[in-house]
C-alpha cells in the first residue's frame, strides 16, 4: 500500500517535470524556425566542440534544448536543480536559475553577505569588497574561490532517480517472493537477470561456497551501472557512468570488498610468494600489492568511465554532422548521414551499455574471487600434480606420434 | 610540439589495442571453430581479456593526453 503511494508520487513527479518541460516546447515552439540571425546557435566546428566537452560535464540545471524566438531571444528549455554550497560564511542553499543559465561567471547571486557566480559548471565565491570577476591570461579567476560544492548536480539527481527505480523494481521482486516462490508481473523480466548475474558471474569467478556472501553487491553494481548506462542513451541528457567520480567511487567499493575479505592464504600469497627464490620475493610483494590497491581499480574505473564517454562523444559528433556537412551534402542528405550513422552507433551504445556493466560486475567478482579463493591441497601435492600431468601429456604425445 | 607528440602516442596506443584485439578475437574464432561446444566459455574469457587490454589501451590514453 505505502509502496503504491510512493509509486504514484514518483510518477506524477516525473510526469509533472516533463509536461512542464513540453508545455513550455509548445507555448513558444511556433517561433522556433525562423531568424538565421545568430543568437548563441551551434553553426561552427569549435561551437559544437565546445557544446559537446558541455555535455560530457556535470551540470548544476537540467537543460534539454536552447532556441531563438523571434525577437532573438536566446530560450532554454529545462528545469533547475538545487545549489547547496558551504561558503566561508557558512551554508547557502538556492535554486540554479538564480543564475539565468550563465557559465562564463557575469551573472552574481548575493546571499547574506556571500557574493556567488558560476563558471565553467564550477561555483565560485568572489572576495571581500570584489563587485566583478577579474581573470588571468590563462581565463582563470583572480579574485574568487572555489567552495565546497554539495548541490544536487545533474549526475547526483540521476543517481537518486536511479536509485528509486532500483528500489521500487527489486523491492517489489524480494516482496514478491515473501508471498510465493513465483514473481508474478515485471518481476518475471527480472528474474531471469538476477539468475544471469548469479550463475553466469557470481558463481563461476567467486565459488560455490563463498559466493552468497557478495551477491547483493554485485546485484546493486550491475544494475546501478546498466539503468545508469540507458539513462545515458535517453535525450534526457545524463552523462552519470561518464563522470570519472563516479566510476572512481564504484572501483573503490570494489577495492575495498576485495582487499577487506581477503583470506590468510590471499594476503600469504600477495606478501611472500612461495614458489620463487628468495631475492625475488620483496619486489613481487610490491608488484602485487601495488597491482591489487592501485592499478586493478584503477582499470576498473577508467574502463567505465572512458567507454561511456567515448560513447557519448561519437554520438553527438555525428549528429552534429548535420550541420558540420550541410553545406557539401545539403540539408537532407547531411540529415539522412548523420541519423543512420548515429542510429548504428545508438545500437552499439546500447549493446555497450550492457557490456560495460557485466564487465564491471564480472571483474569485481574476478578479483573478490581470487582474494577469498581457498587453497585445499599443501603446495608439495601441487608440485606432484603438475608433474603427473605433465606426464599424461607426454604420453598423449607418445600417443599421438 | 607536445600536442602532436601526444596525437602520435594516442595513434600508437590505438594501434596497439587494436592488434591486440585482433589476435583475441582471431583466436577466439579459431577456438570455437575448434570446439564449438564451448562457445560460451571462449566468449566469455574473449570478453574479460579484451576488457583487461581496454582498460590498458584507455589508461594510457588518458595518462598521455
Amino acid at each position: 500500500m505505502y509502496r503504491a503511494y510512493i509509486k504514484t508520487a514518483f510518477f506524477a513527479l516525473l510526469f509533472t517535470v516533463f509536461s512542464g518541460t513540453v508545455n513550455a516546447q509548445e507555448d513558444h515552439g511556433h517561433d522556433n524556425h525562423t531568424t538565421e540571425a545568430d543568437g548563441g546557435r551551434v553553426n561552427s566546428k569549435e561551437e559544437i566542440n565546445a557544446y559537446i566537452k558541455h555535455h560530457l560535464k556535470d551540470a548544476h540545471d537540467f537543460h534539454l534544448f536552447s532556441y531563438t524566438n523571434d525577437a532573438g531571444e536566446r530560450k532554454h528549455v529545462g528545469f533547475p536543480l538545487p545549489v547547496i554550497v558551504w561558503t566561508s560564511e557558512g551554508l547557502r542553499t538556492f535554486m540554479s536559475s538564480e543564475f539565468h543559465h550563465d557559465d562564463d561567471g557575469k551573472v552574481l547571486v548575493q546571499k547574506d553577505g556571500v557574493t556567488l557566480t558560476k563558471l565553467h559548471s564550477k561555483i565560485y565565491e568572489l572576495d571581500n569588497g570584489a563587485t566583478t570577476v577579474a581573470f588571468d591570461e590563462e581565463h582563470h579567476p583572480t579574485n574568487a574561490h572555489k567552495v565546497l560544492d554539495f548541490s544536487i548536480t545533474k549526475s547526483v539527481f540521476g543517481i537518486l532517480v536511479t536509485g528509486l527505480i532500483l528500489l521500487l523494481l527489486f523491492g517489489g521482486l524480494a516482496k514478491q517472493y515473501k508471498k510465493k516462490n513465483i514473481p508474478t508481473g515485471f518481476g518475471r523480466v527480472l528474474e531471469p537477470l538476477v539468475i544471469y548475474v548469479r550463475d553466469e558471474i557470481a558463481r563461476p569467478n567467486i565459488g560455490e561456497k563463498k559466493y552468497r556472501r557478495f551477491m547483493p553487491y554485485l546485484l546493486t553494481v550491475f544494475f546501478f551501472i546498466w539503468i545508469l548506462n540507458l539513462l545515458g542513451l535517453t535525450p534526457i541528457g545524463f552523462n552519470v557512468t561518464g563522470q570519472i567520480a563516479v566510476t572512481a567511487c564504484l572501483a573503490i567499493f570494489t577495492a575495498i570488498i576485495y582487499l577487506f575479505s581477503g583470506t590468510k592464504e590471499f594476503w600469504g600469497h600477495t606478501l611472500w610468494m612461495p614458489g620463487v627464490p628468495v631475492i625475488l620475493r620483496p619486489i613481487l610483494a610490491v608488484i602485487e600489492l601495488v597491482g591489487y590497491v592501485l592499478i586493478k581499480p584503477f582499470s576498473l574505473l577508467v574502463r567505465l568511465f572512458a567507454n561511456i564517454t567515448a560513447g557519448h562523444f561519437v554520438v553527438m559528433s555525428l549528429i552534429a554532422l548535420m550541420i558540420t556537412l550541410k553545406e557539401s551534402f545539403g540539408p537532407v542528405g547531411s540529415t539522412g548521414l548523420s541519423l543512420v550513422l548515429a542510429l548504428f552507433i545508438m545500437v552499439i551504445e546500447l549493446l555497450v551499455a550492457f557490456l560495460q556493466a557485466f564487465i564491471f560486475t564480472m571483474l569485481s567478482s574476478l578479483f573478490i574471487g581470487m582474494a577469498v579463493e581457498e587453497h585445499d591441497h599443501h603446495h608439495d601435492e601441487e608440485h606432484e600434480d603438475e608433474i603427473l600431468t605433465q606426464g599424461e601429456v607426454e604420453e598423449t604425445r607418445e600417443r599421438f606420434v | 610540439m607536445t600536442g602532436t607528440l601526444n596525437l602520435i602516442g594516442a595513434g600508437l596506443i590505438v594501434i596497439g589495442g587494436g592488434i591486440g584485439l585482433g589476435q583475441i578475437g582471431g583466436k577466439a574464432m579459431e577456438a570455437i571453430a575448434r570446439q564449438p561446444e564451448a562457445a560460451g566459455k571462449i566468449q566469455t574469457a574473449m570478453i574479460i581479456i579484451g576488457a583487461l587490454l581496454e582498460g590498458l589501451a584507455f589508461g594510457a590514453l588518458i595518462l598521455g593526453s
